[in-house]
């Protein structure tokens, strides 16, 4: 990752250009061409740096309900588990933490009634109870953006 | 209330923009609308909270920031507000919710703490506590990352 390339992340990550050419445009703002964009949109999409260009929706705006949901899952079952509950689509991220409540997933759906439904389900085809749903009740902060420094070491 | 047309107009974006020269004309066509009725409606939906942010989502851990630690406190009822505040002001911080409790799970305020190790966030978990003078709280790190993927709605 060069120059080039983190001053571009740090733009697009919060102002990408909503005009008809919007590579074009960043290629203006960097001083270089709207190809040479492209080609490093491609290549930091291909690695795995981009997750997704474009627009991040809010889900509540979207009309869709989420909680987080953490279970007690013995180590020896967090495999299969994880298979279950990673299957759902409502499912965004899923992480394994340091607490008896150890698997802690978020989880997405149209509705309250849904949500319910997808939970019981997990419970029952995983066999385990112990799971707890925690909707939030206020957002204080949602920040996606990380400032790439200069000097910091290249990957 | 969301239209029928920013549904197809939100099917369509969450695939990711294109990599060509006018990405709204080629996602517009496909939608059977202009690029300049695209790009107003992509306006609007984001002046209306449906789109949160128009940009890229990055991985934050390819770019240096390791660690990253989900820190639960016990807030008093009566001062969550402020400390809720108080937590989501630190810049370390990427999100921060005040949730629901749910059974034995007494921790109503969840943040989201970004360091380079984990010495680092247990560090701005002290300070954290310092300046909000919640005592009672836990650093749950992430041993693994079982999902992390785009929500795909309407689907």
């Amino acid at each position: 990752m060069d120059k080039l390339d983190r001053d571009l992340l740090n733009i697009i990550q919060s102002h990408f250009p909503l005009t008809a050419e919007p590579y074009a445009e960043l290629a203006g703002m960097l001083g270089t061409s709207a190809g040479e964009i492209i080609k490093r949109l491609e290549k930091l999409t291909e690695n795995g740096t981009i997750r997704r260009l474009g627009s991040i929706f809010d889900s509540r705006g979207l009309g869709y309900t989420g909680t987080l949901c953490a279970m007690q899952v013995p180590p020896e079952m967090v495999e299969p588990v994880a298979e279950i509950v990673n299957g759902y689509s409502g499912v965004t991220h899923n992480y394994l933490r340091n607490h008896r409540y150890n698997m802690w997933f978020t989880l997405l759906a149209p509705d309250k009634k849904e949500l319910g439904r997808i939970m019981e389900e997990i419970k029952a085809r995983s066999g385990i109870s112990e799971m707890i749903s925690l909707p939030a009740v206020k957002t204080f902060k949602i920040k996606v953006n990380f400032h790439l420094m200069e000097g910091r070491d290249d990957q | 209330m969301i239209s029928k047309t920013e549904m197809e107009i939100v099917r369509a974006l969450q695939e990711g923009l294109p990599l060509v020269s006018r990405p709204y004309s080629l996602v517009a066509e496909k939608l059977g609308i202009t690029e300049k009725e695209l790009l107003n409606a992509i306006r609007d939906m984001a002046d209306r909270g449906l789109i949160r942010r128009f940009g890229a989502a990055v991985r934050h851990q390819d770019l240096g920031f390791t660690a990253n630690a989900m820190v639960v406190w016990k807030a008093r009822e009566d001062t969550v507000e402020e400390a809720g505040l108080i937590l989501s002001g630190f810049s370390e911080v990427s999100h921060c919710y005040q949730r629901e409790i749910c059974g034995e799970w007494q921790y109503n305020l969840f943040t989201m703490v970004h360091g380079r190790t984990e010495e680092e966030c247990r560090a701005v978990a002290e300070a954290m506590s310092k300046a909000s003078g919640i005592e009672d709280y836990l650093v749950l790190f992430s041993m693994a990352e079982l999902k992390k993927s785009s929500m795909k709605y309407f689907l």
